[in-house]
């Protein structure tokens, strides 16, 4: 089975670093993985997306054009990317930033009000991670203990507190029903 | 062994300084500044030394005078800084001191952009720098491979002292893979007839020069370095082959085109299409042989590249026009689809099966 994953937003919002815990949960049970980044030169504010391939084969292409899950941060990036889903695939986006609604009826689009949920449980930031609950939710992809290593794996020592934060984010991404 | 996830500029770095690099010295640049700032973090940790240097000139002439001393070395950056290095490497070369020098491709010409490339073909194998000079040019295509390479690199560059470059591009420096870094042990290769390292008193001093001014001691200078390359060309080419048993269509493809390519080909595999591909791991020397064998009994070759076509001048040469070659390529920093070469691959077969 592969997976071909974007996750598309603004610099800033937690694009790479919602991927990164993808991948490695890929890395811990074993899968042939790529993580791609494509940023312009900004530092934050600037479209940023990242293609995550998780396969049990080798990789070729690492660049994800036709993505089976889209995680969507913002409204730029829904727009651009739904069109590209493959059919049968799901998004997961953000409504609290995205007005737009899914005009095709050959995917599953789950609208979360994510940045919503992370700001009422003082989790500013959180959006990428609650969407991350919602997709694992759907797809069954990894366990919360495998994404719980992967978080302890990126997380500073210094920033160790964020893990408990970051996992609480993932709860409410998977408990969410709208 | 572990793996672990790297980006290729780190993954790079890290099998520099296991491959016994003990000297950097570098300019930042885009797309391979994580190179420099994991040296930067690294190095004086593990016995080595990172400088970054006011400029390209600069550091590319410190990696001469370390060179000289028979000390592994390293420095990197991307095309136009390599543009600067350029004479400082034809230098390294007249020296035949060895050094490894890394180009993570970017799109040009001029200052072009950050995404990646590989229009830096032409300069890597033909012209990087004055003079008559080749260096090995090597070209991974994954995290793991730039891993192996690498160490490769130094040896190679140790055996027959000259420049080593390792032709990446901004895909596979930024992208992250699975990497494990097996233990190496360096090739133990002798220097005390050339290093300037230091006399003690007790020997003749030696002399790392590239001047020579009577013209038949350059021209005999320059035939002893050329013999070198002949051997080189005889025992160093490289090239993975990938189902080209039976293959009538050839696609030949280096670095991170060949994993668009790889994607294409396996889904015209699918569908009935008999095409394969051939993947040079080294870039000089050419795997002319590999070439020749694997497209046999292909009725057509195409070469993909990210640049308007340069590698394409090899392949023909090395088939000496007795196939029908053509190029697709995109530019510019523009990445080509597995769909777009998988269409060029169905031209080539006069459609779908």
């Amino acid at each position: 089975m592969t997976y071909e994953i974007l996750l598309a937003g603004f610099g800033g919002q937690g694009v790479l670093f919602a991927g990164k815990l993808l991948a490695y949960c890929a890395l811990f049970e074993g899968k042939e993985i790529s993580w791609l980044p494509s940023y312009g030169p900004e530092m934050r504010g600037g479209k940023c997306n990242c293609s995550v391939c998780i396969s049990d084969e080798p990789i070729g292409s690492p660049k994800v054009l036709e993505p089976d899950l889209l995680i969507a941060l913002n409204g730029p990036s829904f727009e651009a990317f739904v069109p590209t889903v493959k059919a049968g695939g799901k998004v997961f986006a953000d409504s609290s930033l995205i007005d737009a609604a899914c005009d095709r009826t050959d995917i599953d689009c789950y609208m979360v009000p994510a940045t919503q949920i992370a700001d009422d449980n003082n989790l500013a930031k959180g959006s990428n991670i609650v969407l991350l609950g919602k997709l694992l939710a759907e797809t069954g992809l990894f366990s919360t203990d495998t994404v719980r290593k992967a978080l302890e794996k990126n997380t500073p020592a210094s920033r160790a507190h964020t893990i408990d934060n970051n996992m609480k984010a993932i709860a409410l991404g998977m408990e969410y029903q709208g | 062994m572990e793996k672990v996830l790297m980006k290729g500029n780190e993954a790079l770095a890290e099998a520099a300084i296991r491959a016994g690099c003990k000297c950097f010295f570098g300019y930042p640049i885009t797309p391979q500044t994580e190179l420099s700032e994991y040296l930067s973090k690294q190095m004086p940790k593990r016995g080595g030394v990172f400088l970054q240097a006011e400029s390209e000139v600069a550091a590319i002439n410190m990696v001469l005078g370390a060179a000289a001393t028979g000390t592994r070395v390293m420095t990197s950056s991307s095309s136009p800084g390599v543009s600067l290095k350029s004479e400082g490497i034809s230098y390294i070369a007249g020296s035949d001191v060895p050094a490894v020098i890394i180009n993570v491709q970017r799109g040009g010409p001029g200052l072009g952009g950050i995404q990646p490339s590989q229009a830096d073909y032409w300069q890597a194998t033909k012209g990087l720098g004055h003079g008559d000079f080749h260096l090995i040019v090597l070209a991974p295509s994954s995290v793991q491979e730039v891993v192996d390479l690498v160490s490769r690199a130094f040896d190679l560059g140790d055996q027959y002292r000259v420049p080593v470059m390792l032709l990446s591009d901004g895909l596979l420096g930024q992208m992250m893979e699975p990497v494990s870094f097996p233990e190496i042990t360096a090739k133990e290769v002798d220097k005390s007839d050339w290093a300037a390292n230091g006399t003690k008193m007790a020997r003749k001093h030696h002399i790392v020069n590239s001047l020579y001014i009577e013209a038949n001691d350059l021209e005999d200078i320059v035939k002893e370095r050329y013999a070198r390359y002949a051997v080189i060309e005889a025992e160093e080419s490289d090239a993975e082959a990938y189902q080209t048993e039976d293959a009538d269509i050839v696609v030949v493809a280096y670095g991170a085109t060949s994993r668009v390519v790889k994607s294409a080909v396996n889904k015209a595999r699918a569908e009935g299409i008999k095409v394969g591909m051939l993947r040079p791991i080294t870039l000089w020397p050419f795997p002319k042989k590999q070439l020749c064998a694997a497209c046999e009994n292909a009725k057509a070759v195409l070469t993909v590249e990210m640049s308007m076509g340069q590698m394409v001048d090899d392949v023909k040469l090395a088939l000496e026009c007795k196939k029908p070659v053509s190029f697709f390529g995109r530019t510019g920093g523009v990445i080509p689809t597995p769909a777009e070469v998988y269409a060029e691959i169905v031209k080539l077969n006069g459609g779908a099966k």
